[in-house]
């Protein structure tokens, strides 16, 4: 006799209930300390004075995006307006600017040679723009229409390579894509709602990537076989911001919730809350210095709290931006971050 | 309301589940422990912990430099 559809249907909630129940209980085994206890013997962080080096104006707009160069002077951020500006943030320069065809240019991107920057959002697409040595040149005009969702871009990024990029979008999904041709060489299905932000792992950890969306869930896929081989679901509300930690061992979100988390890949599982009750605004963007010591969290309250990792305890807060924080990233040699803000200017930090 | 997709989306989840609940884990103390010495190795590496001087951060210095 044939399975009745609502009794097999029944059979899988019960057994993935099982299996969630199973899933928590194989973590709760091995929490044996807290992160903060293991601390306690490190030595504590000193005074921090951090202040605001130079700001870069030059938006109409609201800064959505920015990213560095492996040059460690140069940057790249996008605003509402359209705009997608390169900096030389040593001099406060601007030495390109492009207008995107669409508004809200929520995701950019260097390449890892520095010769050309991806950008995207409500076109629902990824373009590159190869960086013209001649100021005069309209960099319009070589742009290359890269990825196509079906919804938003959320955020993109080069892999290794300026050959290929990762998307991540309001249609839920994540892809990978080849530049040259255009082609989507993987897909990555499993988020419920929209995906706002991903990280590459560091190149010596493999070929893993972390992402966070509206679900309230990070996932970390495996980017050959575009299976998702760990998932999270601990924050309160939306994920606005994933970075891995610089081992590569654990990465951690910055969310509508007014919290940040630590998650370590290989205890499969939050490991610290960086949180405190006076603060009640959403982070939107999360970055760490380079030895994973401290981590920067840019807020809704338009602040910027700096955390000890180990510890949990927050060791320094910024004031200056005149509007929420959107965007935050640590320069490649760390000796600098940058923050963008709906204020219209980006900030550099040291 | 289609029951065969929802079957196959649950059928999916459940496989999830059941990859996610047989990954290998380690000790909440073990991991700690390496992201701790991880921090510390690298401590002297990180110029926002530290706090480099004028002289060697590019951002700090009051005279904007001309690279040549």
């Amino acid at each position: 006799m044939a399975a009745q559809p609502s009794d097999t249907l029944a059979t899988l909630k019960t057994e993935s209930e099982t299996l969630k129940t199973k899933l928590e209980e194989e973590r709760a085994k091995l929490h044996d300390v807290e992160l903060h206890q293991v601390a306690e013997k490190t030595e504590a962080l000193g005074q921090f004075v951090m202040k605001t080096r130079r700001t870069l104006k030059g938006h109409g707009n609201k800064v959505l995006c920015l990213d560095w160069c492996k040059d460690k002077r140069r940057i790249v951020s996008s605003s509402q307006d359209g705009k997608v500006i390169v900096w030389d943030a040593f001099t406060t320069n601007k030495e390109h600017a492009v207008t995107m065809p669409c508004t809200w240019v929520m995701a950019c991107a260097y390449a890892p040679s520095g010769c050309a920057v991806a950008c995207g959002g409500l076109d629902n697409k990824c373009s590159v723009y190869p960086l013209s040595l001649d100021k005069n040149e309209n960099l319009a005009a070589k742009k290359k229409s890269v990825a196509m969702h079906t919804n938003y871009l959320s955020a993109c990024c080069f892999t290794n390579s300026d050959m290929q990029i990762l998307t991540s979008s309001g249609d839920g999904t994540c892809a990978l894509w080849d530049v040259e041709s255009g082609q989507m060489l993987q897909s990555f299905h499993g988020h419920a709602a929209d995906v706002l932000c991903l990280d590459l792992a560091p190149s010596e950890t493999g070929n893993t990537f972390v992402s966070g969306g509206c679900d309230k869930k990070s996932c970390v896929w495996d980017m050959r076989t575009g299976q998702c081989v760990q998932s999270f679901e601990t924050h309160e509300s939306d994920i606005n911001s994933v970075r891995y930690y610089p081992s590569g061992d654990a990465f951690a979100s910055g969310s509508d919730d007014a919290t940040c988390r630590l998650y370590d890949l290989r205890a499969d599982r939050e490991v610290a809350i960086y949180s405190k009750e006076s603060i009640i605004f959403g982070a939107s963007s999360v970055d760490f210095s380079l030895s994973g010591r401290l981590l920067f969290g840019g807020y809704n309250d338009y602040t910027i709290n700096v955390w000890d990792v180990l510890k949990g305890t927050r060791v320094s807060i910024l004031f200056g931006h005149e509007n929420r924080v959107s965007t935050l990233r640590v320069s490649p040699d760390g000796t600098a971050f940058c923050s963008g803000s709906w204020d219209h200017t980006l900030r550099i930090w040291a | 309301m289609s029951g065969s997709s929802n079957i196959v989306a649950m059928k999916k989840i459940v496989q999830q589940l059941r990859f996610e609940a047989n990954i290998n884990r380690v000790k909440v103390s073990q991991a700690a422990a390496e992201l701790q010495q991880f921090c510390v190795q690298n401590a002297l590496q990180d110029p926002l912990l530290t706090g480099v001087s004028s002289s060697t951060n590019p951002f700090r210095t009051q005279k904007v430099c001309s690279f040549l």
